[in-house]
């Protein structure tokens, strides 16, 4: 059974999916859902420790011996992705039940689930999987189920957002097919830790390099790069809430996690950064992104608009310590993916609890709310401390390595950006814990605390924000092993 | 007994505090004793002992305890213990459960940040004084307290930003993050310098200070002016002992928030001056950097906590009593609290270093390494500061709220727990004036130095009567503006014309200097703001929702740029 962990980690969400459809009923498709994202949790977990007692793990699918066939490799770096992945789809699929009853129409809720999952699994399967076209096959799976799930949302506009996204999304996996095609043209194979022998040979074909310009504009897209980001504010603000916590969370690292994958270890860091320059066509964009969103969000009249601006703005430091071309600096991007997951998924959870509650995530909806709603604020209140990078919180920890990294470089003036790009972060968090915390509640009517359904799994991220501040030692021992992994490359 | 780190007592204390709302008597036992339990912690604390910790491959210092700290410890959990006395009363309508939780927390930090042993377990403590101590400004609820309470938490926060970027600047230059001796080179140091100047409230970055503390709750002003200011002078005095530019700054400090003083009226806001002017000799002391100095900057702030405390409890009880505390509105009230004026001043004669009560005992230190370090025309410049001490601290405080014109408001006595919290503070005002040994045994270092000489005593002396004497002489003239029986609301601004002869001269230069420094930082921001809106408002370039077509042609640039590059 235990030899067959790599493959159960998709399996188990892959299968369920259909019996949602069948299931009919919106209450045991969410049972089936939290039992299948439960069960891809164990199995993340049980693989990430055997990762980091025995080294990598190599599954033949259907015993097929790699290269021909394909393979799913698991090595610290993925291990970590598929925990973060299967961690907030845990979380989000037991806050989902409550919410998405609220938020989706009864008959539509098994379809609901049954998108989920296969989103779910389209996400671990490109984390997990060896084989470039594999990748591309599970991103058009999770990209799909992903449209369908934001045009679930209630506003009409939902439905337009989920097709901007469509587009913008299908021209993405457009560009990495394209870009998968014209190596395996180059190559003749598909494996990547073949890929990452056979390429030194061609590095100087001009094929490679379209190729590589192909993939780097694909994953950016995907990953909401700034300027390519713009299909993602409207998708996160017209989704229903789960939907928002879960995607924020999980589908833009799993695409930081390809990238760092494909330009790293498939294509190595000498040729990333040596040959394609890599890190400073990405600094500048990854620094725009910081202070430009930033500055966005702290305009917004929406709270979860302006958190998705807060996401743009937060995928500019991953990409940041990617561009620092360091060790430090990819320890920096791998634990914020962690981190990140952790403050983002609880933030979007709490303004789901306000949804559930209010109807409304519109700052001025929010007046009052400290008092009437403790729980929720409060767990909004430390998510927030966390994203303005407060210490005791994983945001803290993120800021602290991504800091050491550009002052490794020696340049003072991005860590003196990234330490004013908080302070723009404590602007626009403080924007709704003021109007929460000190304007009165409008109108009589009983506007209770949350449900705890709802509390529980919010507050469950919270503490791990909390935790893994306090106790980051291990986290950030796993994310150093994750950026050496990279700068090695697949072949060694 | 082996002991544990001091913050945690209060920590812990704080954490059970809202579980006993329900049960105020079970609370205030529970108030009262966390600063004896903390007493009893930190006596069995030795020199050297050392608690660290190991954070991200980080070894921290959370505690490092020597002569310097443990004087610290040992003032705090005195603050904290009066304070606690004074606000014991506090009940539901005054958010009793936030106001002590902040507070117990607020001076937790102040201990955890005394007792820090390298700069990130400062950074840490030094948040946590902002986040804990605002809550004792926004409970007072009034609109303008919850403004300018988050005024002074965004300053706050830049300054600990900015001692984090001075830290990690400094760490990545030595490898060392030991929170020690830096000497005022390089960016390190200055980022870290500016960083406690903001704490510290230096002369343009001090307006946090008098903007905040006369809006905090009556009880809650009096934790505020204990803890934040004196982390900061103990802080400089740690690392930044002995360096000239502080002399000047002190000085500066010293002088310029008299005038401020003389024309405010409200008397929390003047004695919020006055905490400024205080700081000033402290930092003053703390430049000098001989062993003299730096003892007579500890002790004096030991003794600030002590008589600023006091006047702020003696005005905070006037407030609670009466709810007001503009000059013009009160007067007369000796007549009705006069265990309360007494008080008053006691801790005014302290603040204004007569001899026998405390401030004589450290400023004259102060004075004395000044002068044996021949800073010949500083001297003046601090005498002239004192001189203005006796003026707005010593007479203005209680002789405009107590004396002066009767306001006709016949009031009570505070509840017990405040007259027991400043009685307890005029005894110790007393007791260090009359036996400064106490106080002296305490201090870094041998103490060799005998306050009591004829010099000392009459030098102070003749600066009273000279200060006593100028006011007479206002009176004389009915310049002095209380004087006149018709004031009512007209006292701030004929006041501000009967100051006028010797303060537009010197003050209009000051606040000529503070108001175009304001102006220009206000004009960038608003001007940076407006631009910022411009591009990222809501309808901005950055922020509108673009058709499909434009976010493809995006991606076409890029790729198009990309390609371009490599290729070329």
């Amino acid at each position: 059974m235990s030899a067959h962990l790599p493959v159960l980690q998709v399996v188990v969400p892959l299968l369920a999916a259909p019996f949602c459809l069948f299931l009919r009923r919106g209450r045991a498709a969410w049972g089936l859902a939290v039992l299948a994202s439960l069960a891809s949790w164990v199995i993340a977990l049980a693989l990430l420790r055997r990762v980091l007692a025995e080294g990598v793990l190599s599954y033949a699918i259907g015993d097929w011996v790699p290269p021909i066939g394909i393979e799913y490799r698991v090595d610290v770096v993925n291990a970590w992705v598929l925990l973060i992945v299967s961690t907030i789809g845990a979380a989000v699929s037991l806050y989902a039940g409550t919410s998405v009853e609220r938020e989706v129409e009864a008959p539509r809720i098994p379809l609901f689930y049954a998108a989920y999952l296969l989103c779910l699994s389209g996400l671990l399967g490109i984390t997990i999987t060896g084989d470039v076209f594999n990748v591309f096959v599970f991103l058009e799976i999770s990209s799909l189920s992903a449209y369908a799930l934001i045009a679930l949302g209630q506003a009409r506009r939902a439905l337009t957002s989920a097709f901007r996204y469509l587009i913008m999304g299908s021209v993405g996996a457009t560009f990495i097919v394209i870009g998968i095609g014209l190596l395996y043209v180059m190559t003749g194979t598909l494996n990547m830790a073949d890929l990452a022998q056979l390429l030194p040979g061609v590095w100087d074909s001009n094929t490679v390099k379209v190729a590589y310009g192909f993939l780097a504009v694909g994953f950016c897209l995907k990953l909401a790069l700034f300027p390519l980001h713009l299909w993602l504010p409207n998708a996160y603000t017209y989704a229903p809430s789960a939907v928002t916590a879960f995607m924020a969370s999980t589908a833009t690292k799993v695409a930081v996690y390809m990238l760092l994958r494909f330009f790293l270890s498939i294509f190595g860091a000498p040729f990333s950064f040596g040959v394609m320059a890599l890190d400073r066509v990405l600094l500048p964009l990854a620094l725009v992104a910081i202070v430009s969103m930033s500055l966005v969000a702290v305009f917004q009249v929406n709270a979860k608009r302006l958190l998705a601006y807060s996401s743009v703005a937060q995928i500019g430091y991953m990409i940041l310590g990617l561009s620092f071309a360091t060790a430090t600096g990819l320890t920096a991007t791998v634990l914020h993916l962690f981190n990140h997951a952790l403050m983002k998924g609880a933030l979007f959870m709490a303004l789901g609890c306000v949804m559930y509650r209010v109807g409304s995530v519109h700052i001025n909806a929010m007046a009052g709310l400290g008092r009437r709603m403790p729980w929720t604020m409060g767990a909004f209140v430390v998510g927030g401390l966390s994203l303005v990078g407060v210490p005791l919180t994983v945001g803290f920890v993120s800021k602290w390595y991504l800091i050491l990294a550009a002052l490794e470089r020696g340049w003072w003036p991005v860590a003196v950006l990234v330490l004013l790009a908080s302070l723009l972060a404590l602007v626009y968090v403080w924007r709704v814990v003021e109007v929460a915390y000190f304007r009165e509640f409008p109108g009589e009517e009983e506007t209770r605390e949350a449900p705890w359904t709802l509390l529980g799994p919010t507050w469950a991220l919270v503490a791990l924000n909390l935790y893994f501040g306090i106790d980051a030692a291990r986290t950030a021992d796993i994310a150093r092993r994750a950026a050496e992994v990279l700068m090695a490359g697949i072949g060694s | 007994m082996s002991s544990i780190p001091p913050f945690l007592i209060f920590f812990a204390g704080a954490l059970l505090v809202p579980f006993l709302r329900d049960v105020p008597r079970l609370r205030m036992a529970w108030l009262v004793l966390i600063p004896i339990f903390g007493a009893l912690n930190i006596w069995g604390i030795e020199e050297g002992y050392e608690v660290q910790y190991r954070l991200m491959g980080l070894t921290l210092t959370v505690v490092r305890a020597d002569t310097l700290s443990l004087l610290f410890g040992y003032l705090f959990h005195l603050g904290a213990f009066i304070a606690i006395i004074y606000s014991l009363h506090l009940g539901r309508r005054d958010n009793a459960t936030v106001q002590h939780t902040a507070a117990v927390v607020y001076a937790g930090s102040a201990l955890g940040a005394v007792f820090a042993g390298d700069f990130i377990t400062l950074f840490v403590f030094w948040e946590l004084l902002a986040v804990s101590s605002v809550f004792l400004i926004w409970t007072r609820g009034v609109r303008s307290a919850i403004r300018s309470g988050t005024r002074y938490l965004l300053v706050q926060v830049v300054s600990g930003v900015t001692l984090l970027a001075g830290a990690m600047v400094h760490w990545h230059q030595t490898g060392s993050l030991a929170f020690g001796e830096m000497g005022l080179e390089g960016l390190a140091a200055w980022l870290v310098f500016l960083a406690f100047g903001v704490k510290a409230a230096f002369p343009l970055v001090h307006s946090w200070l008098v903007d905040a503390y006369p809006e905090g709750t009556p009880t809650g002003t009096v934790f505020l002016s204990a803890f934040t200011t004196k982390v900061a002078v103990y802080a400089l005095a740690r690392s930044f002992a002995g360096e000239d530019i502080l002399i000047y700054v002190g000085a500066v400090m010293a002088c310029f928030p008299i005038f401020y003083a003389v024309i405010e009226n409200d008397l929390r806001r003047t004695l919020s001056y006055s905490m400024i002017n205080q700081i000033g000799f402290m930092v003053c002391g703390i430049g000098v950097g001989t062993t003299l100095a730096v003892q007579g900057a500890v002790a004096h702030a030991f003794n600030d906590v002590l008589f600023k405390g006091l006047l702020f409890m003696s005005m905070g009880s006037v407030m609670y009593m009466t709810g007001k505390t503009k000059a013009s509105e009160l007067g007369g009230l000796y007549r009705t609290m006069p265990v309360t004026a007494t008080l008053c001043i006691i801790g005014a004669l302290s603040i204004s270093a007569v001899p026998f009560f405390n401030a004589f005992v450290s400023k004259s230190m102060i004075m004395s390494a000044l002068l044996e370090e021949h800073k010949n025309w500083i001297w003046p410049v601090m005498l002239f500061a004192s001189a203005g001490v006796v003026e707005h601290a010593g007479i203005k405080i209680p002789y405009f709220a107590f004396f002066a014109h009767d306001s006709g408001i016949r009031t009570r006595e505070p509840p017990p727990n405040m007259l027991v919290a400043m009685g307890i503070g005029a005894l110790l005002c007393l007791a260090i004036g009359i036996r400064p040994e106490l106080l002296y045994g305490l201090l870094p270092g041998e103490v060799d130095y005998n306050v009591y000489t004829l010099t000392h005593a009459l030098t102070q002396l003749q600066l009273l009567c000279f200060a006593i004497a100028a006011v007479a002489a206002f009176h004389l003239w009915k310049i002095y503006p209380a004087e006149i029986p018709s004031v009512n609301l007209d006292v701030d601004w004929l006041y501000r014309r009967a100051g006028a002869r010797v303060t537009r001269f010197v003050g209009g230069a000051a606040a000529a200097v503070d108001g175009v420094f304001r102006g220009v930082v206000l004009n960038a921001v608003r001007g940076g703001i407006r631009g910022a809106f411009r591009a990222h408002g809501p309808r901005g370039v950055l922020a509108r929702t673009w058709p499909a077509g434009s976010m493809v042609l995006w991606v076409s640039i890029l790729l198009t740029a990309f390609l371009f590059l490599q290729l070329l």
